[in-house]
């Protein structure tokens, strides 16, 4: 596929880095925060940071889907499955998240719980038609691009009058927690979290638009680039970062245009909003609870909420002790200074949600950088 | 010798050793990361298989075990479970996925591979049409490699307990004198040589299985390998490990041989072959090509000055035109496979975790 490997330039990135490195202003430092894990993916699977002088250092934020999932919610989806009796659908990832009493949804279906991962929703609903006498929850998580497909498999569950499917809504929003980082208050002191820009989000863009960032940019004086998940999209909203900081600008620039417009997918939102709601609350793991940060489905589709349908309520459970997920996820820390990192909690065994996916912060130096430790 | 190192500095390690968190026999259960070729199989092999069963012959840790035979020479063993669904896939089936895996476990400990052995797990319920097509599909490969099927054993189970057809299949070959191929024999400045593209096998899979519908298919890569093996004898190169990266792909692979002669690796992503049709299905299912499965594929590891010579050796054959050196071997007290990626950062190529693929071999 051509497409993928004009992206994938090496030469081409060694211009951009040099170009990096040419306008950073020597006498001060750059932090720049990517939200997604898919760039925090990005960066260390092509080891980008190895292109950046040393001033401009890049803070993993809390942008992966399973990353920010508490344990309470995982725990819902579990006791569906164990207690209700109900075949939970749900996206690989999930499947390892860490939740209470040393389970995890792998580790309930080891047990007999029946739990199994697809690769799109629309796969669960199909399941669900072919399995007509079993009740099936579709556990969904993720940010804004993920919503739109579950938003058309309740409508579609409506249309067809099923009384076996229903969701597990855990959809979040992206600008509340980009919020919900600039609130916090090691980012506040200006110094525990010295943050001088984001890289705004590909695929979450593609469907909300880069309107949404602009109250965030201007109220909190901090510029936000929205960048492709490609190396060199990466690359190349560092540079226009860089630029917007030493000219004292703090706006939203689109550096993904090719994918990205200011209105975003005006369809899928017009779709979100008709099968969703704002939540009041959402917890989030490592930004506490959050308002208005995330999506329920609304009573129009009641019966399609799992929710709503089973005895489930959700318990919020506090982190392992010796988990370091929140101050990461916040940026406050990197993952090396976590004691357990590494030796206790490994990609084979995660204690904390950050070492499950391969762009949660965690995993991705476990996998990728930990040579740099030595 | 001087030390070598991927940055060419020696200091002392702050990295941490990697704790492994013992097997929970109590009430842990068998989960898909146990077949998954990574790190938790690699656990529960030694913690539990090699645990009980062990003796100086497992302990090789070799995809065979090399025998004392009686009278001249040695011999070796190698066995492999096949459990790949969908059965039939491009390129290839079960039948004769379960003859190349064996006789590549033997070839790739330098021997000649001479007979296999076969048990077949039937599900009650497999159309007899698919059986034959399998059998027959084993037949001809076994014909073509010239080791033929010298034993078996059939059983059935009921509906439900089995995915069509299971196959295990043992090889027995014989090494000659002076050859001792292992994966604990690699040495810092050695070359690390590939046959051919990565993921070829896997992606067919995974292809087949997510109905991706390319336009031409992705087609598997099985095949034999013994007669690449056999021209790479020929060429007289001083070979010290030779492994087939099948599942768990080369990633593991590379990681299992770090470990076992404790050295580390650097390799040079703008040297590994992908075709562009496996780049694209991995691209869109989020997957590595370093992790995906391969079956007609070999991973070499030879003395730095006969890197070259093995090279035009592999490259002359029909399933290594596309070989290259895709990195060195280095000391590294951690066993750290490193790469240096296409836009000239370093990142490690660690253990696949969990399960990256379903059944595939
Ligand atoms: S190392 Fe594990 S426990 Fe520690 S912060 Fe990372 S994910 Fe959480």
């Amino acid at each position: 596929m051509k497409y993928i490997d004009e992206f994938r330039d090496g030469s081409l990135a060694q211009k951009i880095a040099a170009g990096i490195g040419r306008e950073a202003d020597h006498g001060r430092p750059y932090h720049f925060m990517e939200f997604c894990g898919g760039h925090t993916h990005a960066i260390s699977r092509y080891g980008l940071a190895d292109l950046l002088p040393d001033n401009v250092r890049m803070i993993h934020g809390p942008g992966c889907p399973v990353c920010v999932l508490p344990i309470g919610r995982v725990d819902q989806a579990i006791r569906l499955a164990l207690e209700q009796d109900v075949t939970v659908y749900t996206y690989g990832d999930c499947l390892r998240v860490p939740a209470s009493g040393g389970l995890s949804l792998l580790k309930a279906r080891a047990r007999g719980a029946d739990i199994r991962m697809v690769y799109s929703c629309a796969d669960a609903l199909a399941l669900a038609q072919q399995r007509p006498d079993r009740q099936v929850v579709f556990f969904a998580i993720g940010f804004e691009t993920t919503t739109p497909p579950t938003a058309v498999v309740i409508r579609q569950a409506a249309a067809l009058r099923l009384t076996n499917f229903s969701v597990l809504c855990c959809h979040v929003l992206t600008p509340p927690a980009i919020a919900g980082i600039l609130d916090s208050p090691e980012v506040r002191d200006g110094q525990t979290v010295p943050l001088d820009g984001f890289i705004g989000p590909a695929h979450v863009s593609t469907i909300i638009g880069s309107r949404p960032y602009e109250p965030l940019a201007e109220k909190y004086r901090k510029p936000v680039v929205i960048a492709g998940f490609e190396p060199l999209d990466v690359l190349q909203a560092i540079r226009m970062l860089v630029r917007q900081v030493n000219e004292g600008r703090a706006e939203v620039e689109n550096e993904f245009s090719r994918a990205v417009d200011r209105d975003g997918n005006r369809k899928a939102q017009a779709l979100v909003a008709e099968v969703f709601a704002l939540r009041d609350h959402f917890e989030w793991r490592g930004l506490n609870v959050l308002a208005d940060s995330a999506l329920r489905i609304r009573s129009r589709f009641a019966e399609f909420d799992a929710e709503n349908r089973f005895p489930v309520d959700y318990v919020a459970v506090p982190d392992h002790p010796a988990c370091e997920c929140g101050d990461i996820l916040r940026g406050v820390k990197q993952p090396q200074a976590c004691r357990i990192f590494g030796t206790v909690c490994t990609p084979e065994n995660p204690v904390g949600s950050c070492m499950v996916s391969s762009e949660g912060a965690c995993a991705a130096h476990y996998t990728y950088g930990r040579h740099k430790d030595v | 010798m001087p030390r070598i190192t991927p940055t060419g500095v020696t200091r002392m390690s702050e990295a941490r050793k990697t704790y492994v968190r013992p097997l929970d026999l109590k009430h842990g259960c068998v989960d898909m990361a146990h077949g998954a070729g990574g790190r938790a199989m690699a656990q529960l092999i030694s913690d539990l298989f090699a645990r009980h069963l062990g003796n100086a012959y497992l302990a090789q840790g070799d995809d065979g075990a090399v025998l004392p035979a009686s009278g001249a020479g040695r011999l070796v063993m190698a066995t492999d479970a096949h459990v790949v669904s969908p059965l039939f896939f491009p390129g290839g089936d079960i039948g004769c996925l379960a003859v190349h895996g064996t006789i590549n476990d033997v070839a790739v400990m330098g021997a000649r591979p001479l007979y296999l052995a076969a048990a077949f797990i039937l599900e009650e319920g497999l159309p007899l049409a698919d059986l034959d097509r399998i059998v027959r599909s084993m037949a001809t490969a076994a014909r073509t490699a010239g080791v033929p099927v010298v034993t078996g054993d059939t059983k059935v189970v009921e509906r439900g307990k089995a995915d069509g057809v299971f196959i295990t299949t043992t090889g027995v070959g014989v090494l000659a004198d002076g050859v001792s191929w292992s994966g604990s024999n690699a040495r810092p400045g050695d070359a690390i040589l590939l046959s051919g593209t990565l993921g070829d096998h896997g992606m067919a899979i995974m292809a087949e299985r997510e109905s991706l519908g390319f336009a031409s298919p992705i087609v598997s890569d099985t095949a034999a390998l013994h007669g690449l093996v056999a021209s790479m004898q020929a060429c007289g190169a001083t070979i010290r490990v030779v492994r087939d990266p099948t599942r768990g792909g080369l990633a593991t692979t590379l990681n299992e041989i770090a470990r076992q002669s404790a050295v580390g690796m650097l390799l040079e992503e703008k040297t590994l072959p992908v075709k562009p049709a496996v780049n694209a299905a991995c691209e869109l299912l989020g997957l590595d090509p370093l992790y995906v499965a391969n079956e007609g594929k070999l991973v070499a590891i030879c003395a730095e000055n006969d890197a070259e010579r093995l090279l035009t050796a592999m490259r002359a054959h029909p399933l290594a035109a596309d070989a290259a050196i895709i990195g060195r071997v280095f000391e590294d007290p951690h066993h750290f496979v490193q790469m240096t990626t296409a836009f000239g950062g370093r990142r490690m190529v660690d253990w696949l975790s969990g399960e990256q693929l379903p059944r595939i071999c």
